[in-house]
């Protein structure tokens, strides 16, 4: 048997009232693809994300995570399927530390549910894999303080590390490089692309240096609709594409 | 006799118990001071412990129970509730009904496992109730766990037979079913009964702090919608700690029970919720053992203030007021702010500022307690044929003197406080500063 898609969206609609963002989008993610979403400011970019990740429901149409429908689950029921995704706006555990955070995101995943049994300091596989997990995001030095005291740049990196923690094999990143410099944006890249290692990537981003750079194929989005979805090389030479999101040519 | 010496000296020169000793003795040390504390207050003379010392120290550690126990909710998972004495309540209700049937001999119980009564209890209503209430959180969960507390109360006037209307259920409990051959009969004995039972619940509220779901309760309270992106169902974890929380309130309750004898529908009284909140914030949220100094404080203020001042529910009013805009981390977190300055060697630093400030915000903390005191006689005091005392000086309210001296050091003590605090808030944030670029460094 053939293995289904990571993603499916068959035909998704969502209305805000009277409000239509997202007006029939269908798409099929491969497993391992690194796929970017590009698209203007209110193309439903993020709507899309919010609905696949089970925090909003669509207003009609299915989506499937490796073939089992997911669009009338919660969040996490979605995320122990093996989907999980990170925040435009960063969203931490702001008064723990960042040791902590990192370790809340493994808890469920290692099987550890809402245990009253066990001590926390005594668990030392656990502990040893948020350690290590701290070194592959260049947090160690900054293991104890709490996360909200982060500068912005490692509390995306810290972000990146919450989402990927538990071993979700589909991750979602939002605008993973949104308000950095060039050479943080560098940094969160080449972390992007070593933590997300054959699984399946798919992120919305602004920076089209960091989506030509990073994604295997891109879908451009534009008023709730999908104009194009093709390898990085031909979506940048769609003279639609440049007429309706890039403005002009990309040089 | 050296052998002894000589066995004491190699545990004592053991490292891995020497290690122990070093980190544990400040608890010993006040588990000891905890045991010691009645017989400080004993009348050698009469041979008798001062019943009232007794039964505030009972009091005291039951309210470090229930403080806490409000505390894995309000300070662990961020539910702020205003219905807690419910699991308290409830769980006295039912101790005091076992309390009677083993005194009917209907069945037998030790009553060193009492509290256990209490506390199977406050989870079973905490389960129940806890299902319905924690559907929401924030200011929803408020307004629930309020209508839930009225509802309570509502139910323990209208159903007579297990709540015993106006009056209560009362009981005895001198039960002769000890385990360890106790009458429960002097208050001192209950006292030790409740400080058992409160060191092994705060020893165990404690350890819920540092397991899996106590954890997950502080990542709902940072942000319950990552929470869920981690594969947590934040409904649950609410409910979970919800539910344990109402078994340590339960326990607190059968000692409540076991203390007083009676259980009326105060225990389930939006009053004593109200407690819970007051003992927590003063005493601290953000800390664990924040709670404890609340509750040892304002069961002490309650207790002791209402014996020297018929208006001492003012100054506790105005305490929770002060503490909550200006002291938002309660006693427990000015304690903490002070710990990084005193690592870093520089507390000193900090004497002088609070030299200037601290003798003039007495002297306006003194006046205050004057016009206070002034009023209370004048509009309810001197209604009862009583004369004001200060310090055995008869104070004639009548006489505008008392008035105009207490309002001049209220306004002198405040307008030096308020100018000295720019000069004070200068230099702490110099020394946070300092901190900071030395943790970085």
């Amino acid at each position: 048997m053939q293995t289904p898609p990571a993603v499916v969206l068959h035909d998704v609609h969502k209305s805000f009232g009277l409000t239509k963002i997202i007006q029939g989008v269908s798409l099929a993610i491969p497993c391992g693809q690194r796929h970017a979403i590009i698209g203007p400011n209110g193309a439903g970019k993020t709507t899309l994300f919010n609905m696949i990740s089970g925090l909003v429901p669509p207003s009609s149409g299915a989506i499937e995570l490796n073939g089992r429908p997911i669009h009338n689950r919660a969040p996490h029921e979605i995320n122990r399927m093996g989907l999980s995704r990170s925040f435009q706006t960063t969203s931490l555990f702001h008064r723990l530390s960042v040791f902590e955070n990192v370790r809340c995101a493994l808890l469920w995943s290692r099987g550890y549910r809402h245990s009253i049994w066990h001590p926390l300091w005594r668990q030392h596989e656990l502990n040893g894999t948020a350690e290590r997990l701290l070194d592959r995001l260049h947090l160690r030095g900054r293991r104890d303080i709490a996360a909200g005291l982060l500068s912005y740049a490692e509390q995306r990196a810290l972000e990146i590390g919450i989402t990927i923690a538990g071993g979700a094999d589909v991750i979602l990143l939002d605008e993973p490089t949104a308000g950095m410099n060039r050479n943080e944006a560098d940094h969160a890249v080449a972390l992007i692309r070593q933590v997300t290692e054959g699984k399946t990537l798919i992120m919305v981003e602004h920076d089209m240096n960091v989506v030509f750079d990073l994604a295997d194929m891109v879908t451009v989005l534009v008023y709730g609709r999908i104009i194009a979805s093709d390898v990085p090389g031909k979506v940048r030479a769609d003279p639609q594409v440049q007429e309706a999101y890039l403005g002009s040519p990309v040089a | 006799m050296t052998t002894v010496v000589r066995w004491a000296g190699n545990i004592a020169g053991d490292p891995g118990i020497r290690s122990a000793a070093r980190r544990y003795w400040p608890y010993v040390a006040l588990l000891a001071f905890t045991i010691v504390l009645p017989w400080l207050f004993y009348d050698w003379s009469k041979a008798r412990h001062a019943g009232f010392v007794v039964s505030l120290l009972s009091q005291m550690g039951l309210m470090i129970i229930f403080a806490l126990s409000f505390n894995m909710q309000m300070g662990e998972a961020g539910l702020l509730s205003f219905g807690h004495a419910v699991y308290l309540g409830l769980g006295g209700y039912v101790t005091i009904h076992v309390i009677n049937a083993v005194r009917l001999g209907q069945f037998w119980l030790p009553m060193e496992l009492m509290p256990l009564v209490g506390g199977l209890s406050g989870l079973m209503f905490s389960i129940v109730f806890g299902y319905m209430v924690t559907k929401r959180h924030g200011t929803a969960y408020a307004m629930i766990t309020l209508g839930l507390g009225e509802l309570v109360t509502a139910a323990a006037v209208m159903f007579n037979g297990f709540f015993g209307g106006e009056g209560g259920i009362t009981a005895n409990r001198i039960l002769k079913t000890s385990l360890l051959g106790l009458s429960y009969g002097p208050g001192i004995q209950v006292y030790y009964l409740i400080l058992a039972w409160t060191v092994i619940c705060v020893l165990a509220m404690l350890l819920l702090t540092q397991v899996p779901l106590g954890r997950m309760a502080n990542a709902c309270r940072d942000n319950f919608e990552r929470a869920q992106f981690v594969g947590y169902d934040p409904r649950m974890v609410r409910f979970y700690q919800c539910a344990l929380s109402g078994f340590f309130a339960g326990i607190a309750g059968a000692l409540y029970a076991i203390d007083y004898e009676i259980v009326t529908f105060d225990a389930v009284s939006a009053i004593l919720s109200g407690n819970a909140l007051l003992m927590t914030f003063i005493g601290g949220v953000g800390v664990f053992w924040g709670p404890i100094v609340g509750a040892v404080l304002i069961t002490l203020l309650q207790s002791w203030m209402s014996l020297i001042s018929n208006a001492w529910l003012i100054y506790v009013a105005v305490l929770f007021i002060v503490m909550v805009i200006y002291a938002p981390g309660g006693v427990a977190g000015l304690f903490m702010a002070h710990v990084p300055i005193w690592r870093a060697g520089r507390l000193s630093a900090l004497a002088v500022p609070y030299l200037r400030i601290l003798p003039p915000a007495l002297i306006g903390v003194a006046g205050f307690a004057g016009l206070v005191e002034l009023t209370y006689f004048v509009t309810i005091g001197s209604g009862q044929g009583k004369t004001l005392n200060v310090f055995h000086l008869a104070i004639n309210t009548s006489s505008p003197a008392p008035w105009l001296l207490a309002s001049g050091l209220l306004a002198l003590g405040t307008t030096i406080a308020l100018s000295q605090r720019r000069a004070f808030t200068t230099v702490w944030d110099e020394l946070a500063e300092h901190i900071r670029t030395k943790e970085r460094g």
